[in-house]
């Protein structure tokens, strides 16, 4: 078990050794330089892009650059090449705004996902089964941003709520449930269409465990001993059924920072997913690499854990 | 008599007529394949959007198209579909070939049906091209881990790699005397590599060999090693990365999409090899002299490939869709070229006047995608072989 612990935790430390050079050459060797954001502004002159080369030691090779940029990042000095901001402190502002759209979206997902797929896998063939089929097959296939606009389209008009950005502007002092409900109006949308293709892939795994399970000869015998269905199914399948989902805890954690691009864009929300975007556009490369190694960071982690939790879940494995 | 004998004989046992089943594996595939209803839907559906895609390209391409996508009318902006044109307004040459709009017109009173057109050409090769790139780099990756993947690398064939890069990167930098030496040094060690063993012999001793001969690292682990450093990347951050930094075009955003998508590929294939290599009929060819490369592409290819094909699908609608969302945030094609994406990205400004804008490519989009989705579930179902066996 330790000697589990401690290879994994090498091996991992590698990978992300690897991990930040590949990203740091992606971004070092495209074609376009952070100097020339903004050849228009009158502010820009030479003298200035000289000085920001300087700053930011640009002028130097570019193993110089890269080990300049993570020693500043392991000492939480690295800044926004827009703003001279901390990044760091950039990033945990907006992670705070991503947080509650991530709980609840997790929420929905696990709560409507294993019901849907307990069901359709207990009426196997039945109508239940092949309708739930077809509506995630749909709610895979869906483009975010459409079925975003879909929603708007329908919610907005019918329910005079609004639901763009993270408040309404200028609600001032109204009184604190509808100061509650404005806030639920615009977590609900967002968190909803994060939550939509998780729970289609997931109630369709929950489903495709349960079958396998109920195949099992020990199901075979507890129904055949006469006991009640519900008991076969809730006490002897579900819970060796649930065994894999354990796991799984481990990896809904990179989705903590990778966010959605596209539905923030949407919303306006100001949250991990737009602040990478917006850095992005902005090229603001030390913002771009942290949230890059941030993640794969997540990544990581998250196997390293769902790889322990299901050492100590499942007794059959041993290392 | 003995003649008449053995024909009896050959009647009563039916000597001549084979045991095994009479249909062959395609045969048996496709009536397993038609019994999903599904699945059917989603290869009808795939084949329309084919077909569509192709006279799109023909109708809305060349010089003087039939369907002018670009075709700016600004006094008919904004008609939903089916509407009639105002005769009075417009030049003849500017009337809608069909006489209506059958999808309406968006803010520049462009005809939506001509732009869909030119979209699902972009969709298509967008998602073909990418999930060749990706299927291709995955089985030769893949193929590589699993059939050689016990082989190690030494120390001396890094130290030769490193040594390229060392001389690539000197030359690069404008240093070219010293980078021509390393870069022929480096070359110089692979033919070196080859014959060596006929050159040194096996009892090599000393201290050299017995470093640069270190075995350091399998082949397997190395290709799995990288398949985990690019599982780490957020995929579609990745790309957007990487498209906003080099200059817009549809090639450049294929080419993304199917080198970040590989690592699915390449595992089926490794795992595939890994079972297959140890099977008999593997042994049986490699017993009778059967080079390498015709055992992997002849024999143990084909069997590897149902994963492959059904994984290569349902990464064709993800594909597609990532072409979409890149699209829909304004990166990729440039403007007066249409796509799915940035028609509805368009559209998204006059979701309350002018749904159909939103709509249309929306529906397009979702149509499609479920289509190869659908189409590459019935695909699994009908290459497992458990339930070949069964019917």
């Amino acid at each position: 078990m330790l000697s589990f612990i401690g290879r994994s935790i090498i091996q991992k430390i590698v990978t992300l050794f690897f991990v930040s050079v590949v990203s740091f050459l992606i971004i070092h060797l495209a074609p376009g330089e952070p100097s020339q954001v903004d050849p228009l502004n009158p502010k820009f002159t030479p003298e200035m892009v000289e000085r920001f080369h300087k700053a930011f030691h640009l002028d130097r090779p570019l193993q110089v650059q890269y080990l300049y940029f993570y020693r500043d990042l392991f000492t939480g000095k690295t800044v926004s090449w827009k703003d001279n901001q901390s990044v760091l402190a950039k990033i945990w502002e907006r992670f705070l705004n991503s947080l509650p759209l991530f709980i609840v979206g997790t929420i929905i997902t696990w709560t409507l996902s294993f019901p849907i797929g307990i069901r359709a896998a207990i009426c196997r063939g039945g109508l239940y089964d092949q309708s739930t089929t077809l509506i995630s097959y749909f709610l895979i296939s869906i483009p975010g941003f459409f079925f975003a606009y879909i929603l708007i389209k329908f919610v907005v008009p019918y329910l005079h709520v609004s639901v763009i950005g993270m408040e309404t502007f200028g609600l001032g002092d109204a009184s604190w449930p509808r100061l509650v409900m404005d806030r639920v109006w615009h977590l609900l949308l967002p968190s909803v269409l994060g939550a939509t293709g998780g729970i289609a892939v997931l109630s369709r795994y929950v489903r495709s465990q349960m079958l396998e399970v109920e195949g099992q000869d020990y199901v075979r015998t507890a129904k055949a001993k006469g006991l009640p269905p519900e008991q076969v199914h809730y006490k002897h399948a579900l819970r060796n059924a649930l065994l894999p989902f354990v796991t799984m805890f481990g990896l809904i954690l990179p989705g903590l920072i990778g966010g959605s691009v596209i539905i923030e864009s949407i919303f306006s929300w100001p949250g991990m997913g737009r602040m990478a975007y917006e850095a992005i556009l902005a090229r603001d490369y030390p913002v771009i690499l942290t949230v890059n190694f941030i993640s794969a960071v997540l990544v990581l982690a998250g196997t390293f854990v769902s790889d322990l939790l299901y050492l100590i879940v499942d007794p059959r494995i041993r290392l | 008599m003995t003649k008449v004998q053995a024909n009896s004989l050959a009647d009563d046992f039916q000597m001549e007529a084979s045991l095994a089943s009479r249909r062959t594996r395609a045969q048996e595939f496709w009536q397993l394949f038609r019994r999903n209803r599904l699945a059917m839907m989603g290869l009808i559906i795939f084949i329309l959007f084919f077909c569509t895609a192709l006279i799109g390209l023909f109708l809305t391409s060349g010089r003087a198209p039939l369907l002018d996508p670009a075709q700016v009318r600004l006094q008919e902006k904004l008609r939903p579909p089916l509407s009639k044109p105002h005769h009075a307004s417009l030049r003849p040459e500017e009337m809608p070939i069909l006489g209506v709009y059958l999808l309406g017109t968006d803010d520049l009173g462009r005809d939506v049906l001509s732009r869909m057109l030119q979209g699902a050409w972009v969709s298509l090769t967008v998602g073909f091209v990418a999930v060749g790139i990706s299927v291709l780099i995955g089985i030769f990756m893949g193929g590589i881990a699993g059939f050689f993947g016990q082989h190690h690398i030494r120390v001396d064939h890094m130290l030769a790699v490193l040594l390229l890069f060392a001389g690539t990167a000197l030359v690069a930098k404008g240093i070219l005397v010293l980078g021509t030496v390393v870069l022929a040094l480096s070359l110089g060690a692979f033919p070196y590599f080859l014959f060596r063993k006929k050159i040194g012999g096996k009892n090599a001793s000393g201290m050299w060999p017995r470093i640069s001969g270190r075995e350091a690292i399998s082949v397997d682990t190395l290709i799995m090693r990288l398949v985990d450093i690019m599982l780490c990347f957020p995929s579609f951050f990745l790309i957007l990365t990487v498209v906003a930094l080099l200059p817009a075009s549809i090639y450049n955003i294929m080419i993304v999409i199917g080198l970040t998508s590989w690592m699915g590929a390449t595992r089926f294939v490794r795992a595939e090899f890994l079972s297959l290599r140890e099977q008999d009929f593997v042994t049986a060819a490699r017993a009778l002299g059967v080079s390498n490369l015709r055992i992997i592409f002849r024999h143990m290819m084909p069997n590897a490939m149902a994963p492959v094909l059904v994984s290569a699908t349902i990464g064709i609608a993800t594909a597609i869709l990532t072409e979409a969302g890149l699209s829909f945030l304004g990166f990729g094609v440039p403007p007066p070229y249409a796509t799915w994406g940035n028609i509805l990205s368009v559209g998204k400004n006059f979701i309350f006047d002018a749904p159909w804008l939103t709509f249309v490519p929306g529906l397009a989009i979702l149509v499609v995608v479920l289509s190869f989705n659908l189409f590459g579930e019935g695909l699994r179902d009908a290459l497992n072989p458990k339930l070949r066996e069964g019917s």
